[in-house]
């Protein structure tokens, strides 16, 4: 990932060294003071709030601890417990359905509207502000808003979706519909930040290419899958890895929506590590499930970044 | 908004008149699509006892600023936006100072080892928050900051986002600037003041609304560092208003209404800047 999203890196500057003779001394500690002067600020806390927490986490996975009483030892059998328990494969599924079902509508949303919001269009400046705002809407307000829009029986949904005498579902009181709700509510606060990824990448793509195709006489769509889509894939991966990575951690919508119900049908990972830790005093095997979501995420992410020398194009 | 420069972009025009009509129209019934759930949210915070019963009326029949003025009356909301503010604020200076200082040494200042350390930042930004809260809470813990702002702010005092975001603006101020303020005798601090920070405006105006936006909205880590009622954020109070089954939604609603305020503010305030600070920035 490193390499790929930053291509500038590989291209560092030369260093202009202070030590090209021989005379270290103070011109070189006063070099490396600078360095410090401006590296410690964010090394320090990135290391004592981040670097050390990660380190300590997997300390904590290895004990039986409720937060109060002093920690007890208990070797790998977190882990055991966990990879044995049939409900850890149950909201990981939960956690997976919810990235299946979101990425495709987010990513085809936002492309469609990139597309749109970047044609000559009166007032669009507008339009991306309204497509941006629940973006910096707080999601706990967004899953209030939701919540209450698909409330069975008062919900505005259902009662739009009366007058063409459908008979809604339950939405988020209903097993089967808390998920969909979920990912529905997640679509539409996030279809605007896939839209400015886009169109910042859309921008960035030579208009003679789109002309030339056009002469060639290469119609809408051919020039969208021959020449728009190729050159719009830095920005798809960039969507997809942080999609994706976003998409294990979902937590927030999940909380205020359902809390994991009904009936734990949307109890997802780190529903499961809070409740873990609040609820049930385990932070050893809260920590145990952490560490396996690390890993799920940082293989997904290794996988993607391996991959996509099959299908991303950098101009 | 954001065609950048003078350059003529890339578009995938619709030929002809009926597509045009159909895209403008797909287009502004999507904006209402968007905006929908904020109007209704407007409606029903000035609707006294809505959702009790029925679905409010679009045009409330009574509007009243009731639910605001409940809202600040029975719970301490005010130090509740303060609190929210305060944070933000803080956050959003602390991201400023150590992400543009960390930029200026990953693009100016070589040193043994940087591209490793550069990494070893970025990797930061691909660990999930929650995978940290457990020994997180129990670091803060043991330096005895639970239930305190500082202890809410530490861990968001630097993020990798930023500090990428800014270090691909450094990475464009053209360096026969800082060769000219060096030749006038000008040492890094200097540069860093004079040259640097004027010319990343936009990156710092982006890197302003997502460190405010971040802190802002944030829910995990003050639902489990801030446990007091009145050290609370307002996501944290915003959920906890929720009932099981005596939801009062006008005054959700309103609670609503006010959190999103500042955050639009801010947006509309640094609106042209986004778009274009995302292009700038290289992850496109």
């Amino acid at each position: 990932m490193t390499a790929t999203l930053l291509p500038a890196e590989a291209r560092a500057p030369e260093p202009p060294r202070a030590s090209a003779g021989r005379r270290p001394g103070r011109r070189r500690v006063r070099y490396a003071l600078t360095v410090l002067a401006f590296m410690l600020p964010s090394a320090i806390p990135l290391t004592a709030f981040v670097l050390v927490p990660m380190v300590s986490a997997a300390w904590v996975s290895l004990q039986e601890w409720n937060l109060l009483a002093p920690p007890t030892f208990v070797g790998f059998d977190n882990y055991a417990k966990l990879l044995n328990d049939p409900n850890t494969g149950a909201i990981f599924l939960h956690t997976l359905t919810y990235i299946v079902g979101y990425l495709p509508l987010v990513y085809i949303g936002g492309l469609a509207l990139a597309l749109a919001l970047n044609t000559r269009l009166r007032g669009r400046s507008v339009l991306r502000g309204i497509y941006f705002l629940p973006v910096i809407t707080s999601w706990i307000v967004v899953a209030l808003v939701w919540r209450w829009l698909l409330n069975p029986s008062t919900g505005v949904v259902n009662t739009v979706l009366g007058w063409f005498g459908v008979a809604g579902p339950g939405w988020w009181t209903d097993p089967a519909w808390a998920m969909p709700s979920i990912i529905i509510a997640s679509a539409w606060k996030d279809l605007g930040f896939v839209m400015v990824i886009l169109l910042a990448g859309l921008q960035s793509i030579d208009p003679e290419l789109l002309d030339a195709a056009r002469v060639d006489g290469a119609g809408w769509w051919r020039r969208l899958f021959s020449v728009v889509l190729p050159l719009l894939s830095p920005s798809t991966f960039f969507v997809i890895v942080i999609s994706l990575i976003n998409g294990f951690q979902v937590f927030d919508q999940v909380y205020a929506m359902t809390g994991g119900g009904p009936g734990g049908a949307t109890q997802v990972v780190v529903q499961q590590i809070y409740d873990l830790t609040f609820r049930y005093g385990a932070a050893g095997e809260a920590s145990a499930l952490s560490w396996l979501l690390f890993a799920v995420v940082l293989a997904v992410t290794v996988v993607q970044i391996v991959g996509q020398k099959r299908w991303v194009t950098y101009g | 908004m954001a065609d950048l420069a003078l350059r003529r972009t890339a578009r995938m025009r619709p030929t002809g008149l009926a597509a045009s009509v159909v895209l403008h129209l797909v287009v502004i019934l999507g904006a209402i699509a968007m905006f929908f759930p904020f109007l209704w949210t407007i409606v029903t915070s000035l609707t006294p006892g809505a959702g009790l019963t029925l679905t409010p009326a679009l045009i409330p029949s009574d509007p009243s600023l009731e639910a605001y003025w409940r809202l600040f009356a029975e719970r301490p909301f005010g130090r509740i936006i303060l609190n929210s503010l305060g944070l933000a604020v803080a956050t959003t200076l602390a991201q400023l100072f150590t992400s543009a200082t960390a930029a200026y040494a990953f693009s100016r200042l070589p040193f043994r080892g940087r591209g490793v350390v550069f990494a070893v930042y970025l990797a930061t930004m691909m660990i999930p928050l929650q995978v940290l809260i457990v020994p997180l809470f129990v670091e803060l813990k043991a330096l005895g900051l639970v239930n305190t702002y500082l202890g809410a702010l530490l861990p968001t005092l630097a993020s990798a986002f930023g500090i990428f975001l800014l270090r691909q603006a450094v990475h464009q101020v053209p360096r026969e600037l800082d060769e000219a303020a060096t030749l006038d005798g000008a040492g890094h601090f200097r540069i860093f003041w004079q040259i640097i920070l004027p010319n990343i405006r936009p990156a710092l105006a982006t890197l302003t609304v997502f460190a405010f936006m971040g802190s802002w909205n944030s829910f995990l880590w003050p639902l489990v560092i801030l446990r007091a009622p009145e050290l609370q954020t307002l996501p944290v109070a915003l959920a906890g208003l929720q009932g099981q089954y005596t939801t009062q939604w006008d005054i959700v609603m309103a609670g609503s209404v006010v959190s999103v305020l500042p955050m639009l503010a801010l947006y509309v305030f640094a609106q042209k800047y986004v778009i274009q600070g995302v292009a700038n920035s290289g992850i496109k």
